[in-house]
């Protein structure tokens, strides 16, 4: 499947891939709406890891066997059999946070908004192509199929 | 502590209703001017640090951001300008030599700007490019004055090295030191896509970047960094730099802070110590004592390949080029004073030194008055702003031209001219770990040869609309120009009409 892949070399550690995640899963899509009026605050589904001179991007890697789904207990994360994405349903999930502990990668945010929930990458399913990868002012991110996982 | 006399020359505006407080202008500054206070949760600037190479501009994803220039006016004054009084103010807190980088930005006038180019009508046909071939390709090197050929057909003239480009525009040089290795890397893997050149400048020449050899030039300066016998065969052309147009007549200096673990290696200097280039090769103090490094240079080489030497156009640059050309060099890069530097002392790059455009007329005619214009190829540097300055260029007599900072623009540089810095925000002018990677290559290459293939076309369309449809029938072509808003001695100089004429 097509995944988003950090490339360290090139990543600034800017951050405006954080910027296009929060508006992208934003009510208003609008990036100056997103960060100033919505509230409660949309949350962005990505970490960046920095150092003085590394850094990169993260989200969750829609793992072939994804643990958080295996520990979902409602079975609100799911992954879906054709596209290999990993999605959490905000209706079903309670906020236990199981996934977020188990998580291998720390990829899964807590979205403590109106009502707690697990957040996490869904490769931007809304706009067709992740807003991060489409923003990154250096290609540090890259949405390719690399044949790994389905 | 006393008053500081030197306010902000720019001002950050930053627009509250945009601005979202990502903090991304403050982690992509390098000179530390914004910050996000804790207490107001408002993005703050510190001004004085600002020197508007806007990145924090792009960089911003709701264009928040504004630079203007510092409007606080002194009581105007036709002698003493603003500029004059802050650099007096500078010296007098620092007791230093003002320090500045790229070219001379002095209105002088720029000749290229006064001299307009012919088109065909009616009696001459013009040619359409996108129709019939357009030869756009120069060849570099000595020409013998005749060739001779065997009853077959088969020269026997031996020929000098030559090399071919598939367009009259090369990288300047600029080394790796001034620049970052991932700008290098970008000219190298451009100049490879285009089929020209690019040039190591004196920091000598990574192992990484050997792969390129074929389209690159190696520079010998008075430095002598990073030479030895396989810098010389790496390259496909060698080059002597006496001179650089924004500093004539002086050396260079790269602070030990920008000699890395890298830099040290290509240049084969202890790292962190300063790399001192002297004013003088210490080993030409003459015109004869030149002739022998070229030809040290060609037999370290086995005569394969063509020499160049690189001066700054000064008054003398007719009679020094004469000089040059008997001394047996194959190409002479003649740099004016607009050319680019990492650093340079301020009062030298904007005083010293002539318009790259007077400098070239004139060694051109007097290289053919001399009956040697064959003998060598004749580069024009420092001030080749676009196509159609390569083109008015050509008619004055290059063979080819050198471009630097228009390499840099489309790389991203935004002249701030702060080069010195070692902090360039665009990742160009530093070798900080953490600024460098802001280059990278895959994009700055494929910027760098869509600029030179849209600068191709534009040459193209030109010589098409002159009804000329090769690079070399405009060589020299001096009556394809005409002056407009120049005097008499300007005209001579130039050796063209008067628009009219």
């Amino acid at each position: 499947m097509k995944k988003i892949y950090a490339d360290e070399r090139w990543c600034l550690g800017c951050g405006l891939c954080k910027v296009y995640c929060r508006t992208s899963h934003s009510k208003t899509k609008d990036i100056i709406k997103a960060h100033k009026l919505e509230d409660p605050k949309p949350v962005e589904r990505l970490h960046i890891e920095t150092g003085d001179v590394m850094n990169f991007a993260l989200q969750c890697r829609h793992c072939d066997d994804p643990k958080c789904v295996q520990g979902c207990i409602t079975g609100a994360m799911q992954k879906d059999p054709v596209t290999g994405v990993v999605t959490n349903e905000a209706e079903r999930c309670v906020g236990c946070w199981t996934c977020v502990l188990v998580c291998p990668f720390g990829a899964i945010v807590r979205d403590e908004g109106k009502k707690k929930i697990a957040a996490k990458c869904d490769l931007c399913a809304q706009t067709g192509e992740p807003e991060c990868v489409k923003h990154c002012p250096n290609n540090a991110l890259i949405y390719e199929d690399r044949g790994d996982g389905k | 502590m006393s008053l500081n006399l030197v306010w902000p020359d720019f001002l950050v505006e930053r627009d509250e209703n945009r601005c979202i407080q990502c903090e991304v202008c403050a982690k992509q500054c390098a000179n530390e001017v914004h910050r996000l206070d804790k207490d107001t949760g408002l993005m703050v600037s510190d001004e004085t640090k600002c020197v508007d190479c806007h990145r924090c501009v792009a960089m911003c994803p709701t264009r928040a951001l504004k630079i203007r220039v510092n409007d606080l006016e002194f009581k105007p004054n036709a002698n003493w300008s603003g500029d004059l009084i802050k650099e007096i103010y500078k010296q007098a807190d620092s007791g230093a030599v003002l320090q500045s980088g790229m070219g001379n930005p002095k209105p002088y006038p720029v000749y290229w700007d006064r001299m307009v180019i012919n088109a065909s009508q009616v009696t001459n046909p013009s040619i359409d490019p996108l129709r019939e071939p357009m030869e756009t390709g120069v060849i570099l090197g000595r020409k013998p004055p005749k060739l001779e050929f065997d009853k077959n057909g088969r020269l026997l003239t031996k020929m000098p090295p030559q090399i071919k480009l598939d367009v009259p525009i090369m990288f300047s040089a600029m080394s790796f030191g001034s620049i970052s290795g991932n700008a290098h890397e970008a000219l190298a893997r451009a100049a490879t896509a285009l089929g020209t050149l690019y040039n190591t400048g004196e920091g000598g020449l990574a192992r990484e970047m050997y792969k390129y050899g074929p389209n690159t030039i190696v520079q010998v300066a008075s430095g002598r960094f990073g030479v030895h016998p396989e810098y010389l065969n790496a390259g496909a052309m060698l080059e002597i730099k006496i001179g650089q147009g924004a500093k004539p007549g002086l050396g260079g200096h790269l602070p030990g802070a920008k000699v890395g673990d890298a830099v040290s290696k290509a240049r084969m200097i202890p790292k962190g110590s300063d790399a001192l280039s002297p004013a003088p090769h210490h080993d030409i103090y003459s015109i004869e004592d030149l002739r022998q490094l070229i030809y040290s240079l060609k037999e370290a080489t086995d005569y394969l390949k063509p020499v160049s030497v690189k001066i700054a156009a000064v008054h003398n640059s007719a009679a020094i080029a004469s000089g040059i050309a008997r001394a047996g060099a194959d190409i002479i890069a003649i740099d004016g004073f607009r050319g680019g530097t990492g650093s340079a002392p301020t009062r030298t790059r904007d005083n010293v030194g002539i318009p790259v455009e007077l400098a070239l007329a004139s060694v051109d005619q007097r290289l053919r008055e001399e009956g040697i214009r064959n003998e060598v190829s004749l580069v024009a540097a420092g001030g080749i702003r676009c196509s159609m300055d390569v083109v008015k260029a050509i008619a004055l007599g290059a063979d080819a031209c050198y471009i630097g900072t228009a390499a840099l623009v489309a790389m991203g540089c935004h002249l701030c001219q702060t080069c010195y810095t070692g902090k360039c925000n665009w990742g160009i002018a530093t070798q900080r770990e953490d600024l460098e990677k802001r280059l990278n290559p895959d994009i700055a290459a494929q910027r760098l040869i869509n600029m030179v293939t849209g600068w191709k076309h534009e040459i193209d369309e030109t010589l098409g609309g002159m009804g000329i449809n090769a690079i070399e029938s405009l060589k020299g072509n001096r009556l394809m120009l005409r002056g407009v808003g120049l005097n008499e001695k300007e005209l001579e100089v130039l050796g063209i009409k008067y628009a009219g004429e």
